[in-house]
């Protein structure tokens, strides 16, 4: 039995069980690692003396007969831009190179309190801004289904890692499908929780009004079992919702009958690959048979979400991304003549081209004479964006689209021309906008590459995107495939 | 195509944003931000004079909290990451 191979709740099993021990299950994943990451490269740094003491100890707790969390021992990797008190935390970038947290983000010591070990911190594009992992300072990622493409990003160390057996669930974070589209692009599932569902305390901050933390898991029960852990109001994150958290094991029944579906008209027509299309409508009809109602309806303004997006989320990184002036963390540029010229030199020397490129548009859309036609008019299209989305889910219990336009592409092919790039990200960016959850899993393959099926849903309802999500993969097998690498 | 940003508007949001570009980047940033802009004209198509803007999706006005003294890092947790230090101070090149 390979056990890299098992999703966590399989893996909990055997642990209970005393099956198998928790190191030997860590030690295995790291044995794959040692196999396949010079193939992949998902990791920039990895903690395996970590993993294993936490698991020594988890071992010990289950010898002793506690009964065991979900995710006790189970492997979890955290994206680069998630701080982990002690452990380097670059955000893929090389101001940050050198950067050792004195804290951990709560979802960190929350996984931490459940029982996870801890793999490593994985590659990304530079502060979340890249839809490819190209943009990392430090290390390509590739596909593990085909390593001449890209793995997706910005959260694709997470993604390739899950897919290839380098860890068993991961957390990523998503502004403008960063968790989405790259599980489409590696055949995992990976969901956008509502805004505010989870703290971003010790997130890197990229764009604090569309940024959440989420999971990538292999299956729909261990997005589950890892939201279970991971939501919950925060008060170091005066964003985070108050709500009641749900089991959201308990949304895990195969029934969708009488569930009214919504596909909105937009996601399906300009700049989607036909044969992604394909695989979407197959999906619909396969949840039409299962007893849901499935109906094509309409987002208004969804044509000019990319836009707004692209104004509202660099203007945020803009003020953000002011704070790496090399003074109190961080790289500082050596011989610089007065305190302004530190800050440039800094900046320039260590920043990367796609994050001064955002920042610059960030802060252009924010200046004098610029803000009402640009940054002001993307808030109010994003007021008309949201409603959109509220009506299309008054009539509606769920929204249902392709997570990417097109499979995985080639390294190179869009690097180059940003705007390209950013049309990757066309079916997940509204989705933050809103501020609704999302959830993206494995619904068919193009060419031998995953395609992914996106559900959206009501605010704080990750309940029946989970049902739905976990039907369609009972009554299909594209989770259970596995790339050969 | 419609001039929206010049080289002159480039060189000044990089000194706006802390950034010295090459001779290279700003004829790069300048075509770029232009295709960018260009793109985003459709927005001006929208009528949005009673449209309100959305800053933030979730109804939350100020968040307060009791003031009191909780746990905090110390002066070493702080001051561990910085580039040059002076006793308990971060250290800086000349301001003035």
């Amino acid at each position: 039995m390979q056990l890299f191979r098992l999703t966590a709740h399989e893996l909990h099993g055997f642990l209970s069980k005393r099956e198998i021990s928790a190191e030997e299950l860590n030690k295995a994943v790291f044995d794959r690692i040692a196999a396949v990451e010079d193939k992949i490269g998902a990791y920039i740094c990895r903690t395996k003396e970590l993993a294993l003491e936490r698991a020594r100890a988890v071992d010990r707790q289950i010898k002793e007969g506690a009964r065991t969390a979900p995710l006790a021992g189970i492997p979890v990797a955290i994206k680069d831009n998630i701080c982990t008190n002690g452990i380097s935390t670059t955000a893929g970038s090389k101001i940050l190179a050198d950067f050792i947290p004195p804290y951990s983000a709560t979802v960190v010591k929350k996984l931490e309190a459940a029982g996870a070990t801890m793999t490593g911190k994985t590659n990304m594009d530079e502060f979340a801004m890249g839809s490819s992992t190209e943009n990392s300072a430090f290390l390509t990622t590739r596909n593990p289904w085909d390593t001449g493409r890209v793995p997706g990003g910005s959260s694709g160390g997470s993604a390739a890692a899950v897919a290839a057996g380098e860890v068993i669930c991961a957390l990523g974070s998503d502004t403008g499908g960063s968790i989405r589209q790259p599980a489409a692009f590696c055949g995992v599932v990976g969901m956008k929780p509502t805004y505010g569902a989870v703290s971003r305390y010790g997130l890197i901050a990229f764009a604090s009004s569309l940024d959440q933390i989420g999971p990538l898991t292999k299956d729909v029960t261990d997005c589950a079992l890892m939201l279970n852990v991971i939501c919950g109001h925060d008060p170091m994150d005066s964003t985070s919702a108050d709500f009641t958290v749900p089991d959201f094991t308990g949304f895990l029944n195969e029934d969708v009958r009488g569930l009214k579906i919504g596909v909105p008209e937009e996601f399906m027509v300009e700049g989607i690959d036909p044969r992604v299309r394909a695989s979407v409508e197959s999906a619909m009809t396969l949840l039409e048979n299962l007893g849901a109602v499935v109906e094509y309806t309409n987002l208004p303004h969804n044509k000019h979400a990319l836009s707004a997006y692209y104004l509202i989320a660099p203007a945020e990184a803009s003020s953000n991304l002011a704070r790496y002036d090399g003074v109190r963390y961080g790289y500082r540029a050596p011989a610089a003549e007065d305190v302004v010229d530190m800050f440039i030199k800094t900046r320039s020397e260590a920043l990367g081209p796609e994050v001064k490129r955002r920042i610059m548009l960030g802060t252009y859309g924010l200046s004098a004479g610029y803000y009402d036609a640009y940054y002001l008019k993307a808030l109010k299209v994003r007021t008309l964006i949201k409603q959109d989305f509220e009506r299309a889910l008054e009539k509606f219990d769920l929204l249902l689209s392709p997570a990417t336009p097109t499979p995985a592409f080639r390294f190179g092919e869009k690097v180059d021309d940003p705007l390209k790039m950013y049309l990757s990200d066309i079916c997940t960016i509204p989705v933050n906008l809103a501020g609704i959850p999302g959830i993206s899993l494995p619904c068919g393959f193009v060419d031998g590459m995953p395609v992914g099926l996106q559900l959206m849903g009501k605010y704080f309802d990750e309940g029946t995107l989970l049902r739905v999500a976990y039907t369609f993969e009972q009554n299909t097998d594209y989770h259970r495939k596995q790339p050969e690498i | 195509m419609k001039i929206l940003i010049t080289k002159k508007d480039v060189e000044h949001v990089a000194y706006l944003s802390r950034l010295e570009l090459t001779a290279e980047e700003k004829e790069l940033y300048t075509r770029q931000l232009n295709d960018i802009l260009e793109h985003f004209q459709s927005l001006q198509q929208l009528d949005t004079g009673d449209v309100r803007p959305t800053a933030h999706v979730l109804p939350l006005k100020n968040v307060f909290r009791e003031d009191w003294v909780g746990q905090h890092l110390s002066v070493e947790e702080v001051l561990a990451n910085c580039p040059d230090r002076e006793e308990d101070y971060f250290k800086v090149p000349k301001i003035v």
